[in-house]
């Protein structure tokens, strides 16, 4: 008995050790997307300027597959010695339990969180010729032809195909949803009036929005985005109950010791304050978390209740990836 | 017109200022390293540079990842003819001729029509992007799901003409291609097919993972038991550069490449990967021995390689001037255009005016210094060739273990390309031809999908392929090529084509 009481006053010891000299060596930071998404900008923007106040380089990661899910395994079954951490988000850590029926980690418990990095508002986008010019418009229309409409997204368990389900459920109607591989053919369709509406994040449509290439009804935050200041919100359009945005999130694998978590959350908040990272984060449209949103304890919160919101709509519309 | 010269010199003179003389330089020597190392690919290594540019202004940035871009597909043409391991999709034709051409002692001869059939069809791409750059958009955006579908089923008609043996083992490898394309989880419903609940096999079959695997490593183990092989190696090299009589042959080929490639390039979803297939095709149907075809003809090398070359270059119509990616290196081009601050869509061109033309003008200056950097060093890949294979073998499965980790980080894919090189292996030794099923793997994944997404949009009517006028053309053609190969009084004709 003596002995396991040693050896754990060992490894307590030990681990202390390690959390006082953390970081020795680079950082990986797993990004379960593609290069050049969202994600993964959010990611090496905020990353860039964790790695100056840690003083070791974060490596970006970037192992795709199954909405993210297969990136995010891998992190959680990492070593918990904080030099494998994750960008997370709504998809992995909200909707992937009713995606993904044999999803091998729980959200919700087998993560140490760290913090919110950024978000991207969700958009109502629909193609330059649809018969309707504002929310109210595009409700109405969908309420009585909903059958006729089709819906683009960028794939089973993507942004697009998640808030889409979301909005419909809201409006309480069935489009025809047509599948696409990522978001640039999704808005070429769009573009070209081969579909007819679809939600997706405000970095991915703002251009082609601001070109007149497409119409937006609505963007799905509380408040107005500098990116698109005529664009009104969905509330101040008349449509409650549809407020969305994608949220990207670090994540640390379950059994970080908490001074090493300690350390990368207050790297991250530091980015968060840097003038030059809040600048890049905004010319991309995106949120930046303010104080209390920023704590380990507020994410942990937030993964809770993205579990909760995303598992009924999702299970109520089908959806599931397996 | 004025406003075309006026547009060019602005460019040229963000193109042309030291520093991104310089990064235009180091983005083709790393992008022509990478192309030649079997595997490394330009996703990999554009992902992996990113962070350093950030430094950069971002001018000087995208000059810098465009010229990886486009060396990688010069480098890449190099592994294909010098060792027959097409590192990309547009590089499968290469190898056909061009590796048949390096066994003949004229790797040189390969390596230098190369290099300037993609120098002239980058000149002529590049003033295509100039001139005509915004209203070419359009044509993206005539290719919708049906469009799409319509021209697929062109590109499977081509696979037939590719093959060298039996027609009836080429429609097999096709139709093996295709259904390993549909490997994965299916993108409609989310479910997964013939993925035997294996997680690594959800997203499918890495198109990388295949090719290396069946050209890469089968050629190694080929090259082992095939002493054969070996003598060519310690051949004479002969001449390092095409001749007038080459270029006499070639020089129709180069043109009609590029325009194909062009044309291809601009089309979304990645329809530059048709360009190479299809200038082969085009070459071969127009040659008056077609039998050289498949056994060292340097229009196979000069018309793909061309093609390639002009089709990498117009796939940034698309992202320059709508912002919308084509291919996954465009894709990552957006990525590292927003980490800069700068958006790509339709305003690029007006509110970044100095960088739209800065990277149109540096991708004419990038072809020149790759004619520069790749002409002379023609003789030192070529005499790569003379490094004794059991120095080279290792070396070279080795590059192709790490290029294919470096792709996803994943431990199966390396595991895979060792399967994949056994099963290629064994069609090799059955007088199977590994292209045909390349190319069905590459076409049958679009094809499916914009079979599905038509007939989702036209709610099941298949009315929508004929009475959209461009893809009722396509099918035409198709039908067309189709016909002529069937066609009982040509029979003979074709038969002398296809088998030897």
């Amino acid at each position: 008995m003596k002995k396991i009481a040693l050896t754990l006053a060992a490894i307590g010891l030990a681990t202390a050790a390690q959390a006082q000299t953390y970081p020795q060596r680079p950082i990986t930071m797993i990004v379960p997307f593609a290069a050049g998404g969202p994600t993964d900008v959010i990611a090496r923007i905020v990353g860039d300027h964790m790695s100056r106040t840690l003083g070791q380089q974060i490596v970006i990661e970037n192992v795709a597959g199954a909405g993210g899910t297969t990136g995010i395994t891998r992190a959680a079954q990492a070593q918990a010695d904080g030099y494998t951490i994750m960008m997370g988000h709504m998809g992995t850590h909200g909707a992937a339990p009713a995606l993904y029926p044999n999803l091998k980690y729980d959200p919700t418990k087998d993560f140490a969180p760290i913090g919110l990095a950024a978000g991207t508002p969700i958009v109502i986008v629909a193609k330059k010729d649809f018969p309707a010019n504002d929310l109210k418009g595009f409700v109405d229309y969908m309420k009585t032809n909903g059958e006729k409409v089709n819906m683009a997204h960028a794939g089973v368990g993507s942004v697009s195909h998640m808030t889409g389900i979301f909005f419909n459920a809201v409006v309480k109607t069935k489009p025809t949803m047509v599948a696409y591989r990522g978001t640039g053919p999704a808005l070429n369709d769009l573009m070209a009036n081969t579909v007819d509406y679809m939600t997706d994040q405000i970095v991915n449509v703002a251009p082609q929005i601001q070109g007149g290439n497409i119409k937006a009804f609505a963007i799905a935050t509380a408040e107005r985005s500098p990116a698109l200041p005529n664009l009104p919100t969905t509330k101040e359009a008349g449509l409650d109950g549809f407020e969305v945005s994608a949220w990207n999130a670090v994540f640390a694998p379950k059994g970080t010791s908490p001074e090493i978590a300690k350390k990368l959350s207050d790297a991250l908040v530091k980015a968060l304050d840097d003038e030059s990272t809040r600048k890049r984060l905004l010319d991309l449209g995106g949120v930046i978390p303010s104080g209390a949103e920023r704590s380990p304890e507020a994410l942990q919160k937030l993964v809770e209740s993205e579990v909760a919101r995303w598992t009924p709509v999702l299970k109520a519309a089908g959806a599931t990836a397996e | 017109m004025g406003d075309f010269f006026s547009n060019l010199s602005l460019g040229f003179g963000v193109a042309l200022s030291l520093q991104n003389l310089g990064l235009a330089f180091l983005g083709c020597l790393v992008g022509t390293l990478i192309g030649v190392l079997p595997g490394v690919g330009p996703i990999a290594t554009i992902a992996m540079l990113l962070p350093i540019t950030f430094g950069l202004d971002p001018v000087g940035a995208l000059i810098m990842l465009a010229g990886i871009y486009y060396g990688a597909q010069y480098g890449g043409s190099t592994t294909a003819i010098l060792v027959n391991i097409p590192g990309e999709a547009t590089s499968v034709v290469t190898a056909l001729d061009g590796h048949q051409m390096a066994r003949q002692g004229r790797a040189g001869v390969a390596l230098g029509i190369a290099a300037i059939g993609s120098f002239f069809a980058g000149t002529v791409a590049t003033l295509v992007i100039a001139a005509l750059g915004a209203p070419l958009t359009k044509l993206a955006l005539i290719f919708g799901p049906a469009e799409y579908f319509s021209l697929m089923v062109m590109g499977l008609v081509f696979a037939v003409v590719l093959a060298r043996g039996s027609i009836l083992k080429a429609i097999a490898m096709i139709l093996v291609g295709v259904l390993l394309s549909t490997v994965g989880t299916d993108l409609e419903t989310g479910q997964e097919r013939m993925t035997f609940g294996l997680s690594f096999l959800s997203d499918g079959i890495d198109f990388a993972v295949l090719a290396m695997g069946i050209f890469g490593i089968a050629e190694v183990m080929r090259n082992l038991d095939n002493t054969e092989a070996r003598d060519i190696v310690h051949k004479a090299i002969g001449r390092l550069l095409p001749n007038k009589e080459d270029f006499k042959q070639s020089y129709a080929s180069v043109i009609r490449g590029t325009v194909i490639g062009s044309i291809l390039g601009i089309l979304p979803g990645n329809g530059a990967v048709l360009g190479p297939f299809a200038s082969y095709t085009v070459e071969k149907k127009l040659a008056k021995d077609p039998r050289r075809f498949g056994r060292g003809a340097i229009e196979g090398v000069a018309g793909p390689e061309s093609a390639n070359n002009a089709g990498a270059q117009t796939s940034f119509i698309p992202l320059l001037t709508l912002g919308i990616p084509p291919n996954a290196v465009m894709a990552l081009m957006v990525g590292a255009m927003t980490i800069h601050g700068i958006v790509p869509g339709p305003q690029v061109m007006t509110r970044n005016p100095n960088l739209f033309w800065g990277m149109i003008a540096s991708m004419w200056v990038g072809n020149l210094m790759l004619l520069v950097i790749n002409l002379p060093m023609v003789g030192m890949w070529v005499r790569l060739l003379k490094v004794p294979y059991r120095l080279m073998f290792p070396a070279i499965l080795m590059f192709c273990a790490i290029g294919i980790y470096s792709i996803n980080s994943l431990p199966t894919d390396v595991m895979f390309i060792a399967l994949f090189g056994l099963v290629g292996y064994l069609l090799i030794k059955l007088g199977f031809e590994p292209a045909p099923m390349l190319l069905g793997f590459v076409l049958g994944k679009l094809m499916e999908e914009n079979l599905r997404r038509a007939l989702i949009i036209s709610r099941g009517s298949l009315a929508t392929f004929i009475e959209r006028p461009v893809s009722a053309g396509l099918l035409a053609v198709a039908l067309v090529l189709l016909v002529l190969a069937l066609l009982p009084s040509i029979r003979k004709g074709r038969d002398e084509v296809f088998t030897e």
